[in-house]
């Protein structure tokens, strides 16, 4: 059984159909990605699955279970984290806070022996600790996002637009630590405009094009094949 | 000199107590974005509840047990009632335009003005002296104790909130509640239950001036008088001038109120006290739209 299994997948925004019947599986010990251009439903797809927004049909089922209707605060406790679109930062609070944040619903004892592992993961923010997150860089602060993210200890990481308004190097680097989070056992769906990047680092994708799954397929398949080159590679 | 030196211990007195009550409206204003007009009223129910619990154990004599035993029970039973406001009347409204809630709150302080003449009575009530009185002489100015005592209580829970909010793990859940909900939840924090604990804290303050002002003055007024939203409604001031949603910035607003009330009245006009204040309002919005310690936005893309 997947670990993720998103079924019909429905969400309105009051008037507004958001997404049709939206389907997705991933495996565990993948990297997955959405592409799609903007406005296509990748980031509401994840906000379903987080529960910051309501889906108004079809089934979610995370690790055996259905989650469709629980609060996000529970869906975190599954082991199921979210680094949102706009990375989510608290700004007037410090680096090490929005970390400890990150861990907040663990009732485990390890939570300072993970500050540890992610300071050397991310020296930056080790450096940064004391500092309020709002005076990071835009590509210091994607970090935080993802190291908060981390805190929770997620078998399924929900991972939006990190290459966002980044310097190319910079993005690289993201995504060198995507792959690297990744081989440490955490699950990954990853939500990018970067098509190129993001089919570069995942197994497998899904299109979205206004609500809609238009092609799913290994990431190699995807790449090569002459629609999404056209649409998203900006080739041919 | 020596009017100077009163003006300035009154000041401090008043202030402290408007600092107590600035705490609840700019808590609850930094997590939920309205102005919980129920908040003068809970503050009202402190003074009843533990002029109630006075009288009816015939609490006469004077002792600093009996006093801090009060201040607790009516700090307890305003918590319940802070939690009881927000569960039945805001919280269902969660989703619905904060004008809804604003005139929500107006209908809950109504609510609660009158259920207290119905069950504390239409009068005035003598306070009981619930501390040993003495007065002593600082530079030439008569200082009463339980005015001191007042201050430091005072000072001590402000304290204590401050160690609260930025020292501890509910405290850190309650500062990201105030700045995005949503991404709150997705840490794990369970955002209901910390927006209770918000008027929990916020009502147990407003329950705590309402016992020093009772214990400072020695009478309180009837339930539905209009001095205890005026008292709300200063403290209001204090936390916008302050910067609402900023918990230092309430102390230092409440402070800078009563000062400026006992300055403004003893050097300028009693008359034109209140009218002084508001208009000082109107010059910090004007200058300083966050207020003194507001957030400053700090966001970079």
């Amino acid at each position: 059984m997947s670990l993720l299994e998103v079924d019909a997948l429905d969400v309105h925004y009051g008037a507004i159909h958001a997404l049709h019947k939206v389907s997705l599986a991933v495996e565990e010990g993948e990297i997955v990605t959405l592409i799609g251009s903007n406005g296509a439903g990748k980031s509401t797809t994840l906000r379903a699955l987080s529960g910051m927004v309501q889906s108004s049909g079809g089934t979610i089922v995370y690790g055996g279970r259905s989650i469709v209707g629980l609060r996000s605060d529970e869906i975190v406790r599954l082991g199921l984290a979210h680094a949102p679109e706009g990375r989510g930062i608290f700004g007037s609070l410090t680096v090490r806070e929005n970390l400890e944040l990150g861990a907040f619903s663990r009732r485990d004892g390890k939570v300072r022996s993970d500050l540890e592992r992610m300071f050397e993961r991310f020296p930056i923010l080790q450096e940064r600790a004391q500092q309020s997150a709002g005076t990071l860089s835009g590509g210091e602060q994607q970090m935080l996002a993802v190291a908060r993210a981390l805190m929770a200890r997620p078998k399924l990481l929900l991972l939006d637009e990190p290459s966002l308004g980044l310097a190319p190097k910079i993005v690289q680097k993201i995504f060198a630590i995507v792959a690297e989070i990744n081989r440490d056992g955490v699950t990954i769906l990853l939500v990018e405009q970067n098509a190129h990047l993001a089919l570069s680092v995942a197994h497998r994708a899904y299109v979205l094009e206004t609500g809609e799954v238009k092609m799913a397929g290994s990431a190699s398949e995807l790449a090569a094949s002459d629609e999404v080159r056209k649409a998203y590679l900006g080739v041919g | 000199m020596t009017e100077f030196l009163q003006f300035l211990l009154k000041g401090i007195s008043v202030g402290s107590l408007y600092a107590l009550l600035a705490l609840g409206y700019t808590m609850v204003y930094g997590i939920l974005q309205f102005i919980n007009f129920a908040h003068s009223d809970v503050f009202m129910l402190g003074a009843f509840f533990s002029w109630r619990l006075a009288t009816w154990f015939k609490l006469i004599d004077p002792s600093p047990l009996v006093a801090t035993s009060l201040l607790l029970a009516a700090m307890a039973l305003c918590a319940l009632t802070g939690f009881l406001i927000e569960l039945l009347a805001y919280r269902p409204l969660r989703r619905a335009p904060r004008l809804n809630v604003l005139i929500t709150a107006i209908g809950v302080s109504l609510f609660l003005e009158n259920s207290g003449q119905l069950v504390f009575g239409k009068d005035p009530r003598s306070y009981p002296q619930l501390l040993a009185e003495h007065t002593f002489s600082v530079g030439g100015v008569n200082v009463r104790s339980v005015e001191v005592i007042a201050v430091v209580t005072a000072l001590a829970l402000m304290v204590a909130l401050h160690t609260l909010v930025y020292r501890t793990k509910i405290g850190r859940a309650m500062r990201a509640v105030s700045i995005d909900h949503k991404v709150a939840g997705l840490m794990g924090i369970p955002v209901s239950r910390v927006i209770s604990f918000t008027f929990v804290v916020g009502s147990a303050l407003a329950a705590a001036a309402g016992v020093l002002v009772g214990i400072t003055y020695g009478q309180i007024k009837q339930p539905a008088d209009s001095s205890w939203v005026l008292y709300g409604l200063k403290a209001f001031v204090a936390a916008v001038i302050g910067g609402i949603g900023s918990v230092p910035g309430a102390m230092l607003g409440g402070l800078l109120i009563g000062l400026c009330e006992q300055f403004v009245g003893g050097y300028i006009s009693t008359q034109l006290r209140d009218a002084i204040i508001f208009a000082l309002l109107i010059v910090v919005l004007l200058v300083k739209p966050s207020g003194l310690l507001g957030r400053r936005a700090i966001e970079k893309i």
